[in-house]
């Protein structure tokens, strides 16, 4: 199945395109791209290129348009929905390689990147300056801006300061025909739709971000992480419907049960108490406020039956703190030899209720559940563990997982809050949306992609006839002219 | 607004209703103009047809208020000063500072995208809505979002219909993100010598750690500069930041202003013709060096730390627009004067032009809700 949409000429055309590096064919040098973070799924890409510039990019997109080859872009491949998984025989278009920070304007409170540049690297550029790129998914040392941009990665302080879009404000983008359009602005509201809130989130099916600009944010004065040990997960839960109840708006609520503690500390040791369920409430301000709040935090979760409270207030304690969270997905590699991360969305009033029900359904199909999530957005990340040399435990594993989407649905929420549909769960969308519903989101396809070549079969379960480009809209002559029909 | 003279108005009860008019405006080709308070009509470019008026009056209920999750399913129908006064029952607001509360409507604040000063904190809609049901011209009826804050299944058409002037489809039902109401909030108003201390008390400010809600500069042809800023929060934090205002602003003389002062973007488009900028943050003073060089004396502003300022001017724009465009900025021409008749109202929209008219043709191709109205002829 290897190679067969790239004939030897065209392989001899990407490679004139890019630097004798630059072109990876050989099958071992492939491997390494058949799989994004979602390694269950693998398929070989026909070619794999490197560019370093915008115009190597398009010149790579021209060729694949004009040859009808499909292509995925791919950043670090941290990605958990299978977004960055190659279609067989296509080209895949790393931007690795596209690495560099282009800009910094701290009066206006903004950066541009390439897409290839890290998450953290963002931050660690400006901090000097005590400023921070806010969205920060736990994969931040690994994953790049143009993964995070095409996710809308969030993190535990998105619940505070909002996810990647709202803090993209324009990007340089290849259209799947290999043209280069500009959306947004480095200011707001840029004139006609909001391309950049479209793109953001659209899981590479657009076409390529080549440069993007970051709005950064200021520092605030004081920073202080709260750790609450509770007997049970939903004791903690209703501590944090008692923190909203009450006003606040944390920056981060995240909560983890017995298992995910434990796989942390065998991880990172940080001294988290063994307890039933673990609450990690960070507040952020002006000392003076921080200060009041946190004291008012600390009672609503002793009166919700906390058992022990910390407050970790130096740098170091905190970042102690927010390792084991952080480190929680791959720890639970050191629990279980293998397990699937879910990523469903529910009204967080729905907590206890849901918690219970995934509990009851792993006990029923004989497989443990750990949970870690951001409890303040009600962003579940369930882990079922299983071990696949014992028959039928995977299979068991997806159907649970399967069922926690569906209970997320029957929720009123989504099945996904920040990992993405890619091709994982494509199936699902159908569960969450009437046919009407994502058709009407593939218009939008159609008007970026009307061939369909940006990274195809990913998020919708079927992929809309776009027709030819010739229904492109134009304006009636009366329209151009100005003239509007009185009535 | 003569082009709507005469014409018919429709009033849908539900969303079924809104397809079935759209449906049948789409097939006989009348263009159809949604309508929500009728605050906003003459915003945007004239519409190239007009066959029918499209009113969101009868779609006006508050379908779920869902407090403990704070979120909120409404109509569009359904005027902002209602809704929050709803919300206000549970001590929660959409937060933000819409025009004419009492008039404008969910729908039509979504369409024209409006923000004020509180979008500094909380975000401008595209940031607060997370649901949205559209009719599209062919009566299609779709969903997209849901019901919590954090989502990422699918496209997002919130956003892509945020800001849309009701171009790609009519807009029945929108879901936000709340926010508590503050629990206590003050108001600071500083007197600056000039533009340029204003401008540069306003990036100190932006780049220092004091948390302010929000932010303006007001201004004019016969008016120094002041400055308005809002601290929301516990009595003990505000006290402290406002200590840490004063020394950074190195003045005394500070007063506690009332709350009015912010609604005067509102009283500034009471006077005739106004435009909406965007600019950087750090070229709000050369903007006001722009709006000067028109040389027209009777102008008034109000600047929102960031960037996005309301202007109230009579003389031709086309040169500050070009100022503006040239610093990454745009300037949005809402309610026009005689000598602003002739201008577009948004602007340059560069080499995205193509697949904005792309998107349009997929979503409504022949034309029908507001042709013409918005950015590039669409
Ligand atoms: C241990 C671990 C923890 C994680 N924690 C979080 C978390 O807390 N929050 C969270 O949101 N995610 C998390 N993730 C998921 C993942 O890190 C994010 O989705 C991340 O944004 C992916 O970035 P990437 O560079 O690895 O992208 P990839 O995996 O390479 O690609 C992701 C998608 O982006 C597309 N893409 C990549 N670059 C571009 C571009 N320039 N233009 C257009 N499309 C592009 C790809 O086609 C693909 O569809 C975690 C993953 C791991 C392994």
């Amino acid at each position: 199945m290897s190679s067969t949409l790239l004939a030897p000429a065209i392989l001899d055309e990407l490679r004139s395109v890019v630097d004798p590096r630059g072109l990876l064919t050989a099958r071992d040098e492939l491997r390494t791209y058949e799989c994004d973070g979602l390694t269950n799924f693998r398929v070989a890409p026909g070619a794999v290129a490197l560019p370093v510039s915008t115009e190597q990019v398009q010149a790579l997109v021209r060729i694949c348009h004009r040859a009808r080859i499909p292509f995925v872009a791919r950043g670090a491949g941290t990605g958990l929905s299978g977004g960055a998984l190659p279609t067989a025989g296509g080209l895949l278009i790393s931007l690795a390689r596209m690495n560099r920070i282009l800009e910094v304007d701290l009066p206006n409170a903004r950066v541009v990147v390439e897409p290839g540049v890290i998450n953290q690297e963002v931050t660690a550029k400006i901090a000097h300056a005590r400023y921070f790129y806010a969205p920060d998914p736990s994969s931040q040392s690994v994953c790049s801006i143009g993964g995070n941009v095409a996710e809308n990665s969030g993190g535990a302080h998105c619940l505070k300061y909002g996810f990647t879009t709202t803090h993209v404000l324009a990007l340089e983008v290849v259209l799947p025909d290999g043209s280069l359009v500009h959306i947004g602005k480095k200011t707001p509201d840029a004139p006609g739709f909001d391309l950049p809130g479209i793109f953001v989130g659209s899981e590479g099916t657009l076409g390529i971000a080549t440069r993007i600009t970051l709005r950064i944010v200021k520092r605030p004065e004081c920073i202080q992480t709260l750790l609450a040990a509770f007997h049970s997960t939903n004791e903690a839960g209703a501590a944090v419907s008692g923190i909203i109840a009450a006003g606040m708006l944390p920056a981060a609520i995240e909560l983890m049960d017995n298992l995910a503690i434990h796989a942390a500390e065998a991880a990172v040791h940080a001294h988290y108490p063994d307890c039933g369920g673990l609450l990690l409430v960070e507040l952020d301000g002006p000392e003076a406020e921080v200060r009041a709040l946190m004291e008012q935090v600390g009672q609503i979760c002793r009166d919700h039956g906390a058992w022990e409270i910390r407050v970790a207030q130096t740098e170091t304690e905190r970042t102690l703190v927010w390792k084991g969270r952080k480190a929680a997905f791959a720890s639970v590699g050191r629990i279980s030899p293998n397990y699937l991360v879910q990523d469903g969305v529910i009204p967080r009033t729905m907590l206890p209720e849901v918690l219970n029900e995934i509990e009851r359904m792993g006990a029923e199909s004989g497989l443990r559940v750990a949970n870690v999530f951001h409890a303040g957005d009600g962003n579940l990340h369930p882990l079922v563990l299983y071990d696949s040399r014992i028959p039928g435990q995977e299979s068991a594993a997806m159907a649970v997982s399967e069922k926690i989407l569906e209970l997320c649905i029957e929720k009123g929420g989504s099945i996904t809050g920040e990992h993405g549909v890619g091709v994982e769960k494509k199936h699902m969308m159908s569960k969450m949306f009437a046919e009407p519903d994502l058709q009407t989101m593939q218009r939008v396809r159609c008007a970026f992609d009307p061939l369909q070549l940006s990274n195809p079969a990913k998020i919708f379960p079927r992929p809309r006839l776009c027709g030819e480009r010739a229904g492109e809209y134009k304006p009636h002559s009366v329209e151009v002219a100005g003239l509007a029909e009185r009535f | 607004m003569d082009f709507l003279h005469g014409l018919r108005v429709v009033e849908p009860a539900n969303e079924q209703e809104v397809s079935a008019a759209l449906l049948c405006a789409n097939r006989d080709g009348l263009a159809v103009i949604p309508r929500g308070g009728g605050t906003k009509l003459d915003w945007g470019n004239p519409p190239a047809r007009a066959g029918l008026i499209l009113s969101t009056a009868r779609l006006n209920r508050i379908i779920e208020h869902a407090w403990a999750d704070l979120t909120v399913t409404v109509e569009a129908g359904c005027t902002v000063a209602d809704l929050q006064h709803a919300l206000a029952i549970r001590g929660q607001r959409l937060a933000l500072d819409a025009l004419w509360p009492e008039r404008a409507t969910v729908g039509g604040i979504l369409s024209v995208n409006d923000s004020g000063a509180l979008r500094l904190t909380y975000g401008g809609l595209r940031d607060l809505i997370i649901g949205i049901t559209l009719v599209l011209a062919d009566g299609t009826i779709a969903r997209s979002g849901g019901k919590v804050v954090k989502n990422v299944a699918g496209y997002d058409l919130p956003k892509l219909a945020t800001g849309a002037l009701g171009t790609l489809g009519v807009i029945t039902q929108a879901i936000f993100r709340l926010h508590p109401l503050p629990r206590n909030t003050r108001t600071l108003t500083l007197d600056c010598a000039d533009i340029d201390s204003a401008q540069a008390l306003l990036l100190t400010l932006q780049g220092s750690n004091v948390a302010h809600t929000a932010l303006q500069v007001r201004l004019g042809g016969s008016m120094a500069p002041k400055m308005d800023i809002l601290l929301e929060g516990t009595d003990a934090g505000m006290e402290a930041q406002e200590a840490r205002i004063r020394g950074l602003a190195r003045v005394t003389l500070i007063e506690k202003g009332d709350t009015s002062i912010w609604r005067a973007r509102e009283e500034l488009t009471a006077g005739g013709a106004f435009s909406k900028l965007s600019v950087l943050p750090a070229n709000i003073a050369t903007t006001v060096s722009a709006i000067e060089r028109t040389g027209d004396p009777e102008w008034y502003a109000v600047f929102y730390a960031n960037g996005i300022g309301w202007l109230s001017l009579n003389a031709p724009l086309n040169e500050l627009r070009v100022e503006v465009e040239a610093g990454g900025g745009s300037l949005f021409v809402l309610r026009r004067s005689p000598a602003q008749a002739r201008m577009d109202t948004w602007g340059e929209t560069g080499d995205a032009l193509p697949l904005m008219r792309a998107i349009k043709s997929q979503f409504d191709p022949n034309g029908t809700l507001n042709p013409g109205r918005f950015a590039g002829g669409i």
